[in-house]
């Protein structure tokens, strides 16, 4: 389970969120909603750990581990998987071999043995099948030469690899069109489970059409300012922010 | 002596005065004027330092504090040599700059043929710079290696230059010459002893054919506490295809200087390398690359990784006559700095006199990327593993250019060694 309790955090001496309380339980998806600069991303990073985002204020516990004790790569091993909005492209570095090296590495640090190659091959063949990733995709450096579709598509499949308990999907809808938007939704569903939480966090409403969520959360100006469920999606599809950063702003 | 009044000697010119005076006196009457000359062309200039432009960010006189004497005839086991490791090669073994054919294996390869020599190469391959001159004036012996016209030589080549003993100092002189239309693969080994304090002037005098097609792996991985200067002079012909690449890992201080000339057209020149280096390493690459003919194609990407306190040095001077129309020049310089100490002098030149040519140049410095290493690290990938990684992938690049699986192989397994990353393996 994570809670999150009264989180500020601050990136360059500009505070950006403000004070966030949300728990989400193990089997719930979870929406994060939000205009542009309200700390959406902010969020996503701050929980992945990344080090310019400094937690000024409250704590984040997952699975009763505080946060503030792990580095990024702890953070994986316990769970949690950041699907990124902006993939990164990485030449040199072959996609098998990051894979690879991305899996083994948590299944270390959390006291398994390493996979062996060909259940390693196995395994992603199958999971690269069902995301419509091609052979020819992962031959090549990570995500160099991928489309925007591709790219998230890729992340998906190492979400599916790494197998986490805790996902953060940051905006895996934007530059996707209508056909990869449900390639990717479909994949992101079939990893839903009682043991697992997501938060989605979007700018639009057209994603939690493919993903349905359990509960819905507005987030204005570094906090959330309203809580509902899958319907709230669909208000603020009609009336726009305009409401609650009206709210913020009086 | 009569020399025009100069900066005082210091230690190691006047150390080199007297090994001079000592081998003079035993140098035959054949090759007399020619060592003579070349001293006296060294002299005129002494040991390089910061004030000669070519020198500015090697300054060999102060960092040189000594010349060593120089290194006996010795025979060092065979099993001391590296050179490429397991890969099976003709290998040609220079040991103290003279031609040591019990640890080679270079007989009876068709089309190529190895010879002992006096160590003396053209006056045109000093190419007036006063350590090449150096090279000439105490040159200890060398040898020749020819490949014949039309010969595909299907073993790499292997030359391993290798300084035995401590405290001694080496200077060869070797002359290639490679056929017209012929077709080989050199991987060149430069070392000694681990942590041997020496001193190693090689000269090089290259001549590549027209139409011929090769490709020249250089390996310096001399002891950490070697000076190391190479001095090559390549002279190309028409249509051939010339590849060189240097693997800089070994040396407290290293130069490679490149003086490579365009004799004949429609030829390319790819000149690659990268320079690994640490703890207070200095590594210098200079390069003069001379289009004088009109049709060809030079390309020069070196890239370095530089940690500790060491310093990379990069010169690169590409001259374009005024007949050489249709030249495409392309120069890249990429550094990655792994500390705050560490230190990249980057000199891309380009002196053009014809006008309808295309040539560009550019530099890029930089430390590891903060926003890769998060990505890698998000994915469980501890932070010094991912460092190496990146590292890694920063060089990966600059050898997907080899074709030759082999080559990569052995560059791969230097570069992860280097890192101390030899688990990792990029499939």
């Amino acid at each position: 389970m994570l809670e999150i309790k009264n989180l500020h955090a601050e990136v360059d001496g500009n505070e950006i969120l403000r004070g966030i309380d949300l728990t989400v339980r193990p089997g719930e998806v979870h929406a994060i909603m939000g205009p542009n600069g309200s700390g959406k991303s902010t969020l996503s990073y701050v929980l992945a750990g990344k080090e310019e985002y400094e937690v000024t204020e409250g704590s984040v516990f997952y699975n009763g581990v505080d946060w503030a004790e792990l580095g990024a790569h702890e953070r994986a091993a316990a769970g949690m998987f950041l699907a990124f909005q902006y993939p990164i492209e990485i030449p040199g570095v072959a996609t098998m071999t990051f894979l690879k090296t991305a899996l083994n590495a948590q299944r270390k640090a959390r006291g398994e043995d390493e996979i062996s190659t060909p259940d390693f091959m196995k395994l992603v063949r199958e999971k690269s099948r069902e995301l419509k990733v091609t052979p020819d995709m992962l031959k090549r450096p990570l995500n160099v030469g991928f489309s925007g579709g591709e790219k998230k598509r890729a992340e998906i499949l190492q979400m599916s690899l790494l197998e986490p308990t805790l996902c953060v999907l940051d905006e895996t809808d934007s530059g996707l069109d209508i056909d990869a938007l449900r390639v990717v939704s479909d994949g992101v569903n079939q990893l839903r489970s009682p043991e697992r939480s997501m938060i989605v966090i979007t700018h639009y409403q057209r994603l939690l059409d493919h993903i349905i969520p359990d509960v819905v959360h507005v987030l204005s100006k570094g906090k959330i300012v309203k809580t509902g469920g899958k319907e709230l999606a669909l208000d603020l599809e009609k009336n726009g922010y305009a409401d609650y950063v009206d709210e913020e702003a009086a | 002596m009569n020399a025009p009044a100069k900066i005082q000697e210091t230690k190691a010119e006047q150390s080199l005065n007297a090994q001079f005076d000592e081998v003079f006196a035993q140098t035959t009457q054949e090759y007399a004027n020619q060592r003579k000359q070349a001293w006296d062309a060294f002299k005129a200039k002494g040991i390089p330092h910061r004030r000669v432009e070519e020198w500015h960010y090697t300054d060999l006189r102060t960092k040189m504090n000594d010349a060593f004497a120089l290194a006996s005839t010795t025979a060092p086991k065979a099993d001391a040599l590296k050179g490429a490791g397991d890969m099976k090669t003709c290998r040609i073994a220079i040991v103290n700059g003279r031609y040591a054919p019990e640890l080679s294996s270079d007989q009876d390869v068709a089309g190529l043929s190895v010879a002992q020599t006096s160590g003396f190469l053209s006056a045109q391959a000093s190419a007036d710079d006063a350590m090449a001159h150096l090279n000439q004036a105490l040159v200890q012996g060398g040898i020749s290696i020819k490949i014949a016209e039309g010969a595909k030589i299907e073993l790499p080549i292997e030359i391993v230059r290798y300084t035995d003993g401590s405290e001694v100092s080496s200077y060869a002189g070797t002359c290639v010459e490679i056929g017209a239309g012929a077709k080989a693969l050199i991987i060149e080994s430069f070392e000694g002893e681990a942590d041997a304090a020496y001193q190693s002037n090689a000269l090089t005098e290259v001549k590549v054919g027209d139409r011929a097609d090769v490709h020249w792996l250089k390996l310096q991985v001399e002891s950490t506490k070697a000076l190391h200067i190479e001095t090559l002079s390549i002279d190309l012909g028409a249509e051939t295809n010339f590849r060189h690449f240097i693997y800089n890992e070994g040396a407290s201080l290293s130069r490679t200087q490149l003086f490579l000339e365009f004799k004949g057209e429609g030829t390319h020149a790819g000149l690659r390398g990268m320079s690994l280096l640490k703890d207070s390493q200095h590594a210098d690459i200079t390069l003069f690359v001379k289009h004088a003919v009109p049709g060809c194609e030079s390309r020069e990407y070196y890239r370095s990784v530089v940690d500790d306190k060491a310093r990379a040095v990069f010169q690169g001077k590409i001259i374009v006559e005024q007949a050489a129309q249709k030249t495409d020049g392309q120069m890249m310089i990429k550094t990655l700095l792994l500390s705050d100490a560490a230190e990249i002098n980057a000199k891309p030149e380009l002196e053009i006199f014809a006008d309808d040519v295309l040539c560009a140049h550019g530099s890029t410095t930089g430390d590891i990327d903060e926003d890769l290493l998060f990505y890698l690290m998000a994915r469980g990938i501890p932070e010094a593993q991912a460092r190496k990684i990146l590292v890694l992938a920063f060089l990966s690049e600059a050898i997907e250019e080899f074709k030759e699986e082999q080559c990569v192989e052995l560059l791969e397994t230097m570069i992860r060694s280097w890192l101390h990353a030899d688990d990792m393996v990029n499939e």
